[in-house]
């Protein structure tokens, strides 16, 4: 069964459209990075997901409860860390942890147990004592994502786990979430595409509300394979020639002499970038295929689909 | 679950000086004004004596200590109440609350119960000041105790009301001021009644000090009982759909 199945999710405010038919789910055992720009809706989603805001139209299925109808039974499946950690900083880390294992209704002989795994895993239990507002921001993140794993809830939901973190911990916490996934869905946002590399089963883009990207990181990897050459020549070249040949996307220019050529991967145009290269005099000294970074896939997918939409807008009467 | 959020918020009243604080200045307030009327009544002893069907040490010395502490308890509440939802959003604690498995119902009553418990513990304080005067004199215990109830009464009804200011309002300050405006306009409200014949009997109803000081004589009328039932429901039932339209 799914852990999460969201299904035409819908999120206005006011106007504006924040979340635009948005369908998902979620498996035991994924570990789902949500990606997006700032204003992207990926927030949104995820404290629709929770139970913090109620969509405009759309389902949610948590566990096979849904979320609306019976909010409550819903909820006892979900861990969730907003994107500021929710703290009572007058609190000591114990208190705090133990008063939110009572809110989700861990029973009372087990609530020492759950806080102690729960500060192991999370590197706390040096600070047990202190009073949260004492830590430092990134002690304070990691006693929010304490709070979350806390109960060992079926869903994890992480709104940017790694914020306000060093490297190391930052390590720490990659590992940790590997290892949540492994019997837990855990749904994490975060702008770090290495980290969704890292951590991820499965990468989720989000542009502007809408949906433009559900992979596996395996699909990803392939994604990353193609479409770019590099091509260095010896005087600079034409580039709205080159643009006019069949299957050429856009051509950006690194250097006076160094050009990258993105492509549809459909049709490979290298042999005709070589040979234009030639029959044109520029003087051909590199082409070579560059394999993309996700930041580059990220890139092009968000700016493909913002004009797209700003495309469809001028489109309207 | 209620008793947990209960509990929290309890225990959180007394992790800061605030807690602690109005405890001690309520009762060295109420204790002052306990002593001054004291000292009336001893004086004016010889006086009731003479008097056919006087008032006695209950109706000069308690009654007023408890419509005194109904007074500075309407400037107080607003105080205690104003951060109970209002700070939680504001310090985006909420939704550690709205997205555990506990309904908006019990969020409210949880934090409305912490309070109380406060509040519990206050009257019991100052009803030991009555309770002294047991040492060189009696006390009509039914009028005591309908003057406990009556301030209890009164204290659940301004914390429903604080409760909800702090659920609409952006900013603490801001929960207290509505608060303390909207009780002490609930408390004056029978004043215009009182001019000319121009008699209003809804101002009349609706006014807070009226229920109160029914209760206060001794006499308790389902009427006032349900006044004080319907208006704490109706704040505790407008907080409970605050909190679940936060979610639209």
């Amino acid at each position: 069964m799914k852990l999460i199945e969201a299904e035409n999710l819908y999120r206005y405010y006011g106007k504006h459209c924040a979340v635009h038919d948005l369908s998902f789910s979620l498996a035991r055992g994924d570990v789902l990075g949500f990606l997006g720009p700032n204003g992207a809706g990926k927030t949104t989603t995820m404290q629709m997901l929770c139970g913090n805001l109620a969509p405009s139209a759309g389902r949610i299925i948590i566990n096979g409860h849904d979320l609306l109808d019976s909010p409550v039974a819903a909820k006892r499946n979900i861990g969730y860390l907003p994107d500021t950690p929710p703290l009572y900083r007058e609190l000591t880390v114990d208190e705090f942890l133990s008063y939110c294992a009572q809110l989700h209704q861990v029973p009372r002989d087990q609530i020492k147990p759950a806080t102690t795994t729960a500060k192991e895993k999370c590197g706390l239990t040096s600070v047990s004592d202190r009073l949260i507002a004492h830590l430092s921001k990134g002690y304070q993140q990691r006693v929010g994502i304490a709070q979350a794993i806390l109960h060992s809830p079926d869903i994890i939901i992480l709104d940017e786990p790694t914020v306000g973190l060093d490297p190391i911990q930052i390590r720490e916490i990659r590992s940790l979430i590997r290892e949540l996934g492994q019997a837990h869905g855990v749904i994490l946002s975060t702008h770090i595409l290495s980290e969704v590399q890292e951590s991820c089963t499965h990468v989720q883009i989000i542009q502007e509300g809408r949906l433009i990207l559900h992979e596996t990181i395996k699909g990803l990897e392939q994604h990353m394979k193609m479409a770019t050459v590099e091509l260095t020549t010896r005087i600079p070249v034409n580039a709205d020639l080159l643009k006019s040949l069949s299957g050429v996307l856009s051509i950006e220019i690194l250097a006076p002499c160094k050009i990258q050529v993105h492509y549809d991967s459909s049709h490979d145009p290298s042999e005709q970038i070589a040979s234009l290269t030639i029959a044109q005099g520029w003087g051909l000294q590199e082409i070579s295929p560059i394999k993309r970074s996700m930041e580059d896939i990220f890139i092009a997918l968000t700016q493909a689909a913002s004009d797209n939409s700003a495309n469809t807008r001028d489109s309207l009467p | 679950m209620i008793r947990t959020i209960a509990l929290r918020e309890f225990k959180t009243l007394f992790l800061s000086p605030l807690a602690w604080t109005i405890l001690a200045i309520i009762q060295f307030i109420l204790a002052y004004l306990f002593l001054t009327q004291v000292e009336t009544f001893i004086r004016v002893q010889p006086e009731l004596a003479t008097i056919e069907n006087a008032p006695g040490l209950t109706d000069i010395v308690v009654t007023p200590l408890y419509s005194n502490a109904a007074i500075i308890l309407m400037l107080v509440t607003p105080l205690l109440t104003m951060r109970l939802i209002c700070e939680e959003r504001r310090n985006k604690t909420l939704p550690l609350l709205l997205s555990a498995p506990v309904s908006n119902t019990q969020i409210i009553l949880g934090k409305y119960l912490g309070i109380m418990g406060l509040f519990f513990i206050m009257t019991l304080l100052i009803s030991l000041m009555p309770l002294s005067l047991l040492t060189g004199g009696t006390l009509d215990y039914g009028k005591c105790l309908a003057n406990l109830l009556a301030l209890f009464l009164l204290l659940s009804a301004f914390t429903s009301t604080g409760l909800y200011m702090s659920c609409i309002a952006g900013h603490p300050i801001i929960a207290a001021l509505g608060a303390f405006g909207l009780l002490l306009l609930l408390w004056i409200m029978d004043l215009s009644t009182g001019i000319k014949d121009q008699h209003s009997e809804l101002f009349e109803y609706l006014s807070l000090l009226k229920h109160f000081q029914m209760i206060q004589t001794g006499l308790i009328r389902s009427v006032d009982l349900i006044y004080f039932a319907i208006f704490i429901l109706l704040f505790l039932i407008l907080s409970i759909r605050n909190l679940d339209n936060e979610r639209l």
